[in-house]
C-alpha cells in the first residue's frame, strides 16, 4: 500500500514537555483511521504538525505520490496541497451567508489576484446548492451563517470541508455535542468520504469509534501505543493498562 | 453569492453617486464663479476638502472595517500623496516667477542658473541652496503625478510585507503604523530632510500654467475632481467588497487562521488591500493640499490618523457609506464647532465654549458610539431597511 501522507520519527517538545515523542504514522489514499489517546497523548498537537500549524523539533511529515516534505510549507500551501481539517468547535465565518462561506471554500485558485476576478458561474452556482443540499441546508443558502443552530454549524463547516474536495480529511472529535441521529448520520458520511480519500478522526467516544468499525490507531504520551482493529487493540493490554482500564 | 448584477448587490453605489452629483451641481451654482455666489470660495474649499477626507476614510474603511486592521498611519500616506504633488506645484511655480526676475537681466539665463536660482528661493528657509535629491522630478508633472501612488504604495508594501510576514496583529499592528507615521513625521520635521522641514510646502493652492484662473473657479474644479475621485474610488470599492474578493476579506478579518486553512495566502490578501487602500488615500492627499494651499509634517503626526479612525467608527465601519458619512458629518461639525461660530452653551453657572470644549464632545462620542451604536451612524439605515421590510 502506497501511503498519502506518511509520519515519520516525528517529536515535539513545549517547554521540556515531549507533547509528541518519536511518532511514526503512515495512511493511504483512501482509508478511515481512528485515532484515539487519553487526554494529553499529542492527538491535537499531531494534527497541527500535520496542518503546518505548529513545526516539529525533528522528524519528517512527507506527502503524496512524490514524497514532499510538509515541514517546509505554511498552513495555507498545506491546505492547498489537499489537507482539510474540520475543528471540533464548528467554526464557520458567521457574519457571511451560507452560499458565501461555502464558496470561500469551494475548490478553486487562491491567490488575491485569482480570488479579485473570480465571478459566480453556472457551474459554481449549481455546486454551491449541491454541496448544500447534501449537509442538509439547502434551504437556508441565504441565510447568515450566524443564526444557525450548533448542528447546522456543523454541518456546514462539513460542507465546506467538501468544497474544498481534500485528498486528506483531518477531523476533530466529530460526536462532540451530537445527537444520536447526528451520529449516525456523521458516521455515513465520514465511511462514504473515505472511499475516495483518507479520513483520520481523532475520537474521545469510543462508542462513536465503534460505529466508524475501521483501523483504530492508539496514541500514549506522544507515541504509538497500538495500531488495528478495534477489537485487536481493546485486547491489547498496554492499552487496557492506559487507557481503557481507567 | 448570486449572479446578481453589480448595482444590484451594491444599491448604496447609485445612491452616494446621485447625492455626490447633486450636491456638487447644487454646490456650483451657488459658487461665486459659476454662479450666484451664495456659497463663497473659501467654503467650497472646505468641502473639496471634506471630499477628500471622505475618500482618506473610504480607504480606512477598507483596512479596518473589511480586513480588520486599525491602521493608526494612514495620514502618513495621505500626506506623503500631498508632499508628492506639492514637489511639482512649488518648483514649477517657483520656477516661473525666478524665471520672470531673471529674465530682467541683460543676459538670458542657463538651464543650471535657472535651477539654483529655484532652488534657493525655494530651500533658503531651511538655510540650503541646493536642490536635493529627492526633488530630481519635482519639475515634471508626469512623473510626480506617478509618485504620488508609487511611494505611498512601495512604502505601504514594504512596511505592511514586513509586518503580515512575521503575523503581527491587532492591538500591536495598529501601534507599529502609528510608529511609523510618527517616525516619518519627525524626519519630515528635519530641515536636512530635503521637504523644508517644519516649513512645509506652501502656496500649493496655486496652479502652475493655470496663472489666469482665479482661485473662484479652481476651487470649483477642484471641488469637481474630488467628487469624481471619490465617486470612482467608492464604485470601484464597492465592486471589490461585493464579491468573492470581500468575502475572504472579512472572513480574515474574523478568524484568520480558519482562512488560512481554506488555503487561502492571508498575508498577500493584507498586502493587496493595505497597498490599495495606501494608495487611494495617497491620491486623496494629492487632491487635498491644492485646495489646503500648504502642507506640513504636523500633518502626519498620529493623532491626524486617530481622527480618520474616529470618523469612520462614528460612521460606522464594515460598510463604504459609513465610512463617507463619519467623515464628511464629523469634519464638517469638527471645523463649525472649531470655527469659533458656534454659539456658546450657557449652563448654570458654567459657559461651555465649544473651541474648547469640541475636542471633549467628541471624544464622549467616541465612546458612547463604540459602546452603544458599535454600526455608527450607518446604523440607522437599519432602522429604515427593516421598516420598510415591514409596510
Amino acid at each position: 500500500m502506497s501511503s498519502l501522507l506518511e509520519v515519520r520519527g516525528v517529536t515535539k517538545s513545549f517547554d521540556g514537555f515531549r507533547a509528541i515523542n518519536d511518532l511514526s504514522f503512515q495512511i493511504g489514499g483512501a482509508e478511515l483511521r481512528a485515532v484515539i489517546g487519553p487526554n494529553g497523548a499529542g492527538k491535537t498537537t499531531f494534527m497541527d504538525i500535520v496542518t503546518g500549524k505548529t513545526r516539529p523539533d525533528t522528524g519528517e511529515v512527507l506527502w503524496g505520490e512524490h514524497s514532499r516534505s510538509l515541514l517546509r510549507m505554511n498552513e495555507a500551501q498545506i491546505a492547498r496541497a489537499g489537507v482539510g481539517r474540520k475543528f471540533q468547535r464548528p467554526t464557520v465565518f458567521e457574519d457571511q451567508t451560507v452560499s458565501d462561506n461555502l464558496v470561500m471554500a469551494l475548490k478553486a485558485a487562491r491567490g488575491p489576484f485569482a480570488v479579485l476576478g473570480w465571478r459566480p458561474t453556472t457551474a459554481s452556482i449549481a455546486r454551491v446548492a449541491e454541496l448544500a443540499d447534501e449537509v442538509g441546508l439547502g434551504s437556508a443558502l441565504t441565510r447568515t451563517a450566524g443564526e444557525l443552530s450548533h448542528g447546522q454549524k456543523q454541518w456546514l463547516e462539513i460542507g465546506m470541508l467538501l468544497a474544498q474536495e481534500p485528498r486528506l480529511l483531518l477531523v476533530d472529535e466529530p460526536a462532540a455535542g451530537m445527537t444520536l441521529a447526528e451520529r449516525e448520520l456523521t458516521t455515513t458520511l465520514l465511511r462514504r468520504l473515505a472511499e475516495t480519500r483518507a479520513v483520520v478522526v481523532v475520537e474521545h467516544d469510543m462508542d462513536f469509534v465503534r460505529r466508524l468499525n475501521c483501523r483504530v490507531t492508539v496514541l500514549h504520551q506522544g507515541a504509538v501505543l497500538a495500531e488495528g482493529s478495534l477489537d485487536h487493540v481493546t485486547r491489547d493490554q498496554q492499552v487496557i493498562d492506559v487507557y481503557l482500564g481507567r | 453569492m448570486t449572479r446578481k448584477p453589480f448595482f444590484l448587490r451594491s444599491p448604496s453605489v447609485l445612491v452616494v453617486l446621485a447625492i455626490l452629483a447633486t450636491g456638487t451641481a447644487a454646490i456650483t451654482l451657488l459658487s461665486a464663479a459659476y454662479g450666484s455666489g451664495v456659497v463663497p470660495t473659501s467654503t467650497v474649499k472646505v468641502l473639496g476638502m471634506t471630499l477628500c477626507l471622505a475618500l482618506a476614510a473610504l480607504a480606512t474603511d477598507l483596512v479596518w472595517g473589511y480586513l480588520g486592521i486599525l491602521s493608526l498611519g494612514q495620514m502618513a500616506f495621505f500626506a506623503l500623496g500631498g508632499y508628492m504633488i506639492g514637489q511639482w506645484l512649488m518648483y514649477a511655480r517657483t520656477e516661473t516667477i525666478v524665471a520672470a526676475n531673471l529674465a530682467q537681466g541683460a543676459i538670458p539665463p542657463t538651464a543650471q542658473e535657472l535651477q539654483d536660482a529655484t532652488a534657493n528661493q525655494i530651500f533658503g528657509v531651511v538655510g540650503s541652496a541646493d536642490l536635493p535629491l529627492v526633488w530630481s522630478f519635482a519639475h515634471s508633472l508626469p512623473i510626480q503625478l506617478l509618485l504620488v501612488v508609487a511611494v505611498p504604495g512601495l512604502l505601504a508594501l514594504v512596511f505592511g510585507w514586513l509586518a503580515f510576514r512575521s503575523r503581527v496583529n491587532g492591538v500591536y499592528l495598529s501601534i507599529l503604523t502609528q510608529a511609523m507615521t510618527l517616525a516619518l513625521a519627525l524626519w519630515l520635521f528635519q530641515n536636512d530632510s530635503g521637504f523644508r522641514g517644519n516649513n512645509g510646502l506652501s502656496g500649493l493652492q496655486n496652479i502652475p500654467g493655470l496663472e489666469d484662473v482665479d482661485q473662484a473657479r479652481l476651487s470649483v474644479w477642484f471641488l469637481w475632481a474630488s467628487t469624481l475621485a471619490l465617486g470612482v474610488f467608492y464604485t470601484m470599492a464597492a465592486w471589490i467588497v461585493s464579491a468573492k474578493f470581500g468575502s475572504v476579506i472579512r472572513a480574515i478579518r474574523d478568524d484568520e487562521t480558519r482562512v488560512r486553512f481554506l488555503g487561502y495566502p492571508v498575508e498577500g490578501f493584507k498586502l493587496v488591500v493595505f497597498t490599495l487602500a495606501a494608495m487611494i488615500t495617497a491620491i486623496a492627499g494629492a487632491l487635498y493640499y491644492p485646495q489646503a494651499g500648504i502642507i506640513n509634517p504636523a500633518e502626519l503626526m498620529p493623532i491626524a490618523s486617530i481622527y480618520l479612525a474616529v470618523w469612520v467608527a462614528i460612521g460606522g465601519r464594515g460598510r463604504l457609506y459609513g465610512a463617507v458619512i463619519g467623515a464628511i458629518v464629523v469634519s464638517l461639525l469638527s471645523s463649525w464647532f472649531t470655527g469659533g461660530r458656534a454659539p456658546s452653551l450657557h449652563l448654570p453657572g458654567y459657559t461651555v465654549n465649544w473651541v474648547d470644549w469640541w475636542q471633549v464632545a467628541l471624544g464622549l462620542s467616541f465612546v458612547l458610539v463604540t459602546l452603544f451604536a458599535p454600526k455608527g451612524i450607518a446604523g440607522l439605515v437599519d432602522l429604515i431597511d427593516r421598516k420598510g421590510d415591514r409596510t
